[in-house]
Parts: structure tokens; sequence; C-alpha cells
């Protein structure tokens, strides 16, 4: 069943594809509306639209650049990598929260691209937000691995981890995020309270806590087993629908909430009982 | 680290509303997908019980005053809007418990499948077929419900 509808979605994709194409050789440029506010001067938030050439190749990223280039040096915007690997880049495209050197223009169908600052984030300057608030929350659930018996100065028979491919499964996806804030953006939740660690933080949370060589419990943390902690989320799927790395933060959520209220095995302790029965074998 | 005595746009993380969407944030359904539909039918519809509700209770607390208290309270839903308004809690109670129903299972890390190793689009496996089958579920239970409903009500006698 799921393997019909990946390929009636793929079929669709491509008919998509193929629509943008013959939309694009009709189009040579584009309209962007950029989004303009510098609180810093008292400058009142307005639009500003400039006409951009474009290429098949065109990104939104491309044409911002150009725009920032050729018609006006005073654009505010942050970027880096131009491959979505930085996160740099996120902003609200016609509407919806995208990684702006991620988007082709063509995939967007339209003669008007409108740029936004992302939602949720205290804006600092046209396109550009202040990520303070985003990574005070991804350091609440310290994301990074907690094992009190690591410590490979001394210990020698913990130099490395063993891990089997389905236990790299279990937490791979989650570790591909580029905390670019498009899933922070995206949440009706944070959108209303601003206590709520956000997807990311909490699909960073189910990461290492799904991981093996992690013994760390995660799961009394005050910001995740909290009123306005895991069970703040509702599953409104938006954070995974918007996701450019395929981390699907939804998921991580469910997981974890599952896990807190013992629907799911506990890995730890599977983990801990394959670690001391590899231990016994070693020594 | 910032500190937390710095002003303006730089105040303390925790308190700044800036750019927040807000209400509006979940008011709009229609960027995101099914999902987000359905998070926001299963919100409105919650707030909608929640004031039936409470006029439910009042009306059934009539019942203290006597039949002729209790007949004058009923009166209310016998005429084409009260039952207009009776369809609409069959529908949003039939909507909001069998979406309800899918929510136990989803947010208990049921129906989601188990994480992997993305591939290009990246189509998230918690927004997948069974999820969306439940949604289309409740939809379609909800409107049959209303339906029937209408058809009893509106049919005579």
């Amino acid at each position: 069943m799921s393997g019909i509808i990946k390929k009636i979605s793929m079929l669709r994709t491509g008919s998509k594809l193929e629509r943008s194409k013959k939309s694009l050789r009709a189009r040579s440029s584009i309209v962007l509306r950029v989004y303009r506010a510098n609180k810093a001067i008292g400058d009142s938030a307005h639009y500003d639209t400039f006409d951009v050439p474009i290429q098949r190749w065109t990104t939104v990223l491309d044409a911002l650049l150009y725009a920032k280039s050729y018609k006006d040096t005073s654009i505010g915007i942050r970027y880096s990598c131009r491959m979505a690997s930085c996160g740099s880049c996120g902003m609200k495209i016609n509407g919806i929260p995208r990684l702006a050197c991620y988007t082709n223009v063509s995939e967007l169908e339209s003669g008007v691209i409108s740029c936004e600052p992302l939602t949720n984030f205290p804006l600092i300057r046209d396109l550009v937000t202040d990520f303070h608030q985003f990574f005070s929350h991804h350091k609440s659930v310290r994301p990074y691995i907690i094992n009190q018996n690591a410590d490979l100065r001394d210990r020698k028979e913990l130099s490395e981890f063993i891990q089997s491919p389905r236990e790299v499964d279990e937490y791979l996806q989650s570790s591909y995020c580029i905390k670019c804030g498009l899933c922070y953006s995206a949440c009706p939740t944070v959108a209303t309270d601003t206590k709520f660690p956000g997807p990311q933080a909490l699909a960073q949370a189910y990461r290492y806590s799904a991981d093996t060589r992690d013994t760390g419990s995660r799961e009394d943390m005050k910001t995740i087993d909290d009123k306005h902690g895991i069970w703040r989320c509702h599953f409104a799927g938006s954070c995974s629908s918007v996701c450019p790395k395929g981390v699907d933060p939804a998921l991580g959520i469910q997981l974890l909430r599952g896990h807190m209220m013992s629907f799911s095995k506990h890995n730890k302790k599977i983990a801990e009982l394959k670690h001391h029965s590899h231990g016994n074998q070693t020594t | 680290m910032r500190t937390s005595n710095r002003r303006g746009l730089f105040k303390t993380a925790e308190e700044d509303r800036n750019n927040r969407e807000g209400l509006k944030g979940w008011l709009n359904p229609s960027r995101y997908g099914w999902e987000r539909v359905s998070y926001w039918l299963q919100r409105l519809t919650g707030l909608f019980l929640l004031i039936y509700f409470i006029g439910h209770i009042y009306e059934t607390s009539s019942l203290t005053g006597g039949a002729g208290a209790w007949n004058a309270m009923l009166q209310f839903t016998e005429t084409p809007w009260g039952h207009l308004f009776l369809i609409l809690v069959i529908g949003t109670s039939t909507y909001h418990s069998t979406n309800g129903i899918r929510l136990i299972f989803t947010e208990a890390g049921r129906g989601l499948g188990r994480p992997g190793r993305p591939d290009y689009p990246y189509d998230a496996l918690s927004l997948n077929y069974r999820q969306k089958s439940g949604i289309w579920i409740a939809l379609i239970l909800a409107a049959v419900a209303m339906f029937y409903g209408g058809n009893v009500l509106f049919g005579g006698d």
C-alpha cells in the first residue's frame, strides 16, 4: 500500500516538475517582494519589489543576491554555504518556511515571490532573525552524548562503541538536523508558547535518547516533561513537512513521548544489557 | 551566552514575543497539508463542543424547574436553526472523537513507522498514509453522521 502511494507521489512530483519547467520557459524574470524592516532606526515594516532575471537553475537565494548586488545593497540577509548544509538562509518564501538556497524559483510556479523573515523568531532586520531563543531551547535538552563510563583515558575497553545498523537507524535521521529553524517557525505551538522547546529541540532530545551510546536519561528533564514541554505537541505535522533534510521532528517527538509513557521498548535497557554482555565476553 | 538584563531586541529570550505568529499561527491551516488541517479542525471542534457542553449543562439543569421549564427549554432546538445547530454538534462530536482516537495512538508513537535513512525528496515518515487515512475516515464519518442526523431532524414524522 505504502509502495503504491509512494509511486503516485513520485508521479505527481514528476508532473509538477514538468509544469514548473514549462512555466519557466515562458518566464525570463520574476518579481521579488522582500520584507524590509529595521526597528533600530525606526524603519517601519514594508515590502520592496525587485525585477530579477532568472535562469533554469536560479534559486531564491540567487535572486535575492542579484537584488542585493544590483538593486539595493542594504537588503539584510543571512546566508553561507548555498547548498542546504549550514541552515542560515531560512525564511518564509511565499508564506512557507524554506531554505532560500534550496528553493528553485521554478518550483514555486509563481511570477511573484515573496520573501519574509521566519516567524516565531525575534526580528533583527529585514530577513535576518535572532536565533538566541531557538539555541537556548536546543541547549536545554543537553544535545550531546552523556555516558558516565566513557572516560577514554583510563578505560581502554570503552575506546569504541559498538552499534548495529539497526541501532544507528533509530537516531540517524534525527542527527541530520542543520538547525535552520524552519520547523520552529512552522510550529503552531511555538507560535503561542515561548517556553515550548519546539520541534527541533525535542527531536534532538529523541536523537540522543535513542542513541545506545548515551546513558543519560532526558525524560525527567523539566524542559521536556513539563506542561510547556513535550505534552504541548499536538501533532500538527508542520515541522516535518517543512524540514529540508528529512529529519521528521514530529516522528521523533511522538516516539519520545511513547517512550516516556512506556509504550515503547526501553532501548537503553537493551543497550546496557548488550554492553554488559559484550564486556563480559572481552574480559 | 547573552545575559538576562539586555533590552529591546536583545532582551531575555524567554520573554521575547517579537515576531511570534500567535493565534494566527493555528487559525490559518492552509499552508502545511492535511495534518495541519486536522489539527485546526480538532481545536475548533473542541472549542465548539466546550461551548455546547456548557449550554447543555444549562439546558439540562432546567429539569429542576419541572416539566414546563424543561419543555420550554426544548423549544430552542425545535426550530430549523436549532436543528442545524444539533447537526453541527453531531458532526463536530463525531469528528473530534474519531480523530481523537487516531491521535491517542499517534501521540503514543503508534502508526508512525520506524525511523530510517531519509532519501530525497525527504517525504516525512510520520505524515504517512495511515495518518491521512485516519483524517479522511474522521471527516467521512462526520459527514455521514451529519447527513443521518439531518435526515432524522428534517425528515419529519
